[in-house]
């Protein structure tokens, strides 16, 4: 892994470090609109040879002495973030946060005055831990993290509870639904699929997406019945604007990141330079018309991800409009059981987010493909 | 060389202190201690790695001691390392756990063996206390120090680009995991 270069190789079979680690063989493994921030190298402190890939799902092979609940041969999807299930913040389920899973804590403070969790193939900032896009993992933590899949639900149904799913509905839950709520979703890429599915199972009366692809947009709203605004063809604000009567969504999603598009070419052109040069790490346009559209009063949910910086950040807006943002990398261990039984209700399934399967040995044309959102790409999964 | 640290650990103060107290536990989380060998309630030999596979070793007398509150030492004469310090727990607020807080101070001597002294602890003895205070939550928390392939060896921030790639270990770089 360098920048802007994904390679297959072979690298040596992963051992047991700590006493609660598996190893999971990997069967089937996602690429993650995540993963673009590092393939466009916007994370800082990847180094050469790091592993890739935080959404797989496997069985496990091998346990060390203190894993109790889990026995090889089970077959279990695992939560991207790693959380040792024992310090204050993993008793209070916020996962992503875990005080004890990332040793390279100090280098995240630094950034970012405290660390959060550490995440697989996710920089050494976040551990240094190897990823999942590969024929096994190691697995820390194995009785906190990894959900059982005891039914025989295809992998494609039950892959996406380790990230994109759990991350969607988290995005939806922070949105205090209630009946009659409008939310608006930008991006309708995966994540932004099952944040608009999720806000629907949560008791919204209309949702809308937000994106510049007309094919995703149509995966959306053909699936989910959503209405859709191409931002390239509308002006966004003035359209939610009338969709509402005035008053703006109650709650508005971010599901783009630090890697949004700005249809202004003045603003996309500002925040690029500064983005190349360094001085402003991620790119906020879909963050702050989010802002600009919510009503006030409202929720400003983030879930795409950021980085470092942002400029040019209403903050006049949220302040005198009463806004709440609230935002999180997804505390995945939280929703997993909850989520396995909507997909074995059949209230959702996952696999419609899917375009593309490919072998783990065709990963770097997946990568390519994805960002590049060729050939109508909305979801890439690999097997090994 | 003076460096202070503090950590909250989700444990009960009696529970944390005991650890602490039980000085023979050290090498579990302090990246450069080898061995601490226990002669009796106040006195203790401790030997620590140094750069180059050298050693250094001093003994060290508890000077004051409140059980759920305070350990305080510092070292006997002829230590190779001149070092003293003290550390402090409370219990946080409401259901936090207990708050950890080490104040140390290192008087390297003069010579070689002072500049050895200073690359042993490192060009940030504060980064030093930092990492071995997140290892002692660790091993407090979880049961032992977390290792990921970057960092095998547990947190050791010095050197991000001394670490190991994000990628399996292999067999011989497995072999050399600190125990
Ligand atoms: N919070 C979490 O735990 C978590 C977990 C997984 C992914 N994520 C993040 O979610 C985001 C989306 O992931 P994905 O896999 O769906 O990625 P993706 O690249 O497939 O989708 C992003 C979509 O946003 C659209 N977009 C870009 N600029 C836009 C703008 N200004 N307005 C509206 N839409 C715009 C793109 O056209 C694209 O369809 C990423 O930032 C990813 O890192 C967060
Ligand atoms: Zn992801
Ligand atoms: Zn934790």
């Amino acid at each position: 892994m360098g920048k802007e270069t994904v390679e297959v190789r072979d690298v040596p079979d992963p051992t047991i470090l700590n006493s609660q680690d598996a190893i999971v063989r990997i069967s089937s493994t996602a690429i993650c609109g995540s993963d673009l921030h590092l393939y466009s190298g916007f994370v800082p402190t990847m180094k050469k040879g790091d592993v890739l890939g935080h959404e797989f799902m496997g069985e496990v092979v091998e346990v060390g002495p203190d894993v109790h609940r889990l026995r090889v041969g089970d077959r279990v999807v695992v939560p991207f973030p790693i959380a040792c299930g024992a310090c204050a913040s993993c008793r209070q389920g916020l996962f992503s946060v875990c005080e004890n899973s990332n040793p390279n804590a100090a280098i995240a403070e630094k950034l970012m005055g405290h660390s959060p969790a550490g995440v697989y193939g996710y920089s050494h900032m976040l551990g240094g831990y190897p990823g999942g896009q590969a024929q096994y993992a190691r697995v820390p933590f194995a009785d906190v993290g990894p959900l059982k899949i005891e039914s025989d639900l295809p992998d494609e149904k039950v892959l996406f509870l380790s990230d994109i799913l759990p991350t969607g509905y988290m995005g939806a839950e922070m949105c205090d639904i209630t009946g009659g709520d409008v939310v608006a979703v930008w991006g309708a890429g995966p994540v932004g699929h099952f944040a608009m599915a999720s806000a629907l199972m949560l008791g919204a009366a209309k949702v809308v997406a937000i994106d510049r692809f007309d094919y995703r947009l149509a995966i959306a709203r053909e699936n989910l019945g959503v209405e859709t605004l191409n931002y390239e063809q509308v002006d966004v604000l003035e359209a939610l604007r009338d969709l509402t009567a005035g008053r703006g969504p109650d709650a508005c999603i971010d599901a783009v990141g630090l890697e949004a598009h700005s249809p202004s070419a003045i603003l996309q052109a500002y925040d690029r330079v500064k983005q190349v040069t360094r001085t402003e790490p991620d790119r906020p346009h879909a963050l702050r018309e989010a802002i600009l559209a919510c009503r006030n009063g409202g929720v400003v949910s983030v879930i795409g991800v950021y980085g470092g910086f942002v400029d040019k950040f209403p903050m006049g807006s949220v302040m005198n409009r009463s806004l709440t943002i609230r935002t999180g990398q997804c505390h995945v261990h939280r929703y997993m059981p909850r989520l396995l039984e909507r997909i074995e209700a059949g209230d959702i399934d996952p696999t419609c987010v899917i375009t593309h399967r490919m072998s783990l040995d065709d990963a770097p044309d997946g990568y390519l493909m994805f960002r590049d959102k060729l050939d109508d790409c909305n979801k890439v999964v690999l097997t090994p | 060389m003076h460096a202070n640290s503090a950590v909250t650990v989700l444990r009960p103060i009696d529970e944390v202190y005991g650890f602490w107290r039980d000085f023979g536990n050290f090498p579990q989380f302090m990246q450069h201690v080898l061995e601490v060998k226990v002669y009796d309630d106040t006195r203790s030999h401790w030997r620590a790695a140094g750069p180059a596979g050298k050693t250094v070793e001093w003994d060290a007398i508890v000077t004051e001691e409140r059980p759920d509150e305070l350990i305080a030492w510092q070292s006997a004469e002829g230590a190779d390392v001149a070092n003293r310090g003290v550390v402090r727990f409370s219990p946080a607020p409401g259901d936090r756990g207990t708050e950890v807080r080490v104040e140390i101070e290192y008087t390297p001597p003069g010579g070689p063996l002072g500049t050895l002294v200073a690359k042993l602890f490192g060009e940030e003895p504060q980064q030093q206390v930092d990492d071995d205070l997140r290892r002692f939550k660790q091993v407090m928390e979880v049961g032992e120090v977390v290792r990921s392939e970057g960092t095998p060896d547990g947190a050791h921030t010095a050197g991000l680009l001394e670490q190991h790639p994000g990628q399996p270990l292999t067999e011989d770089e497995a072999r050399n995991v600190r125990p």
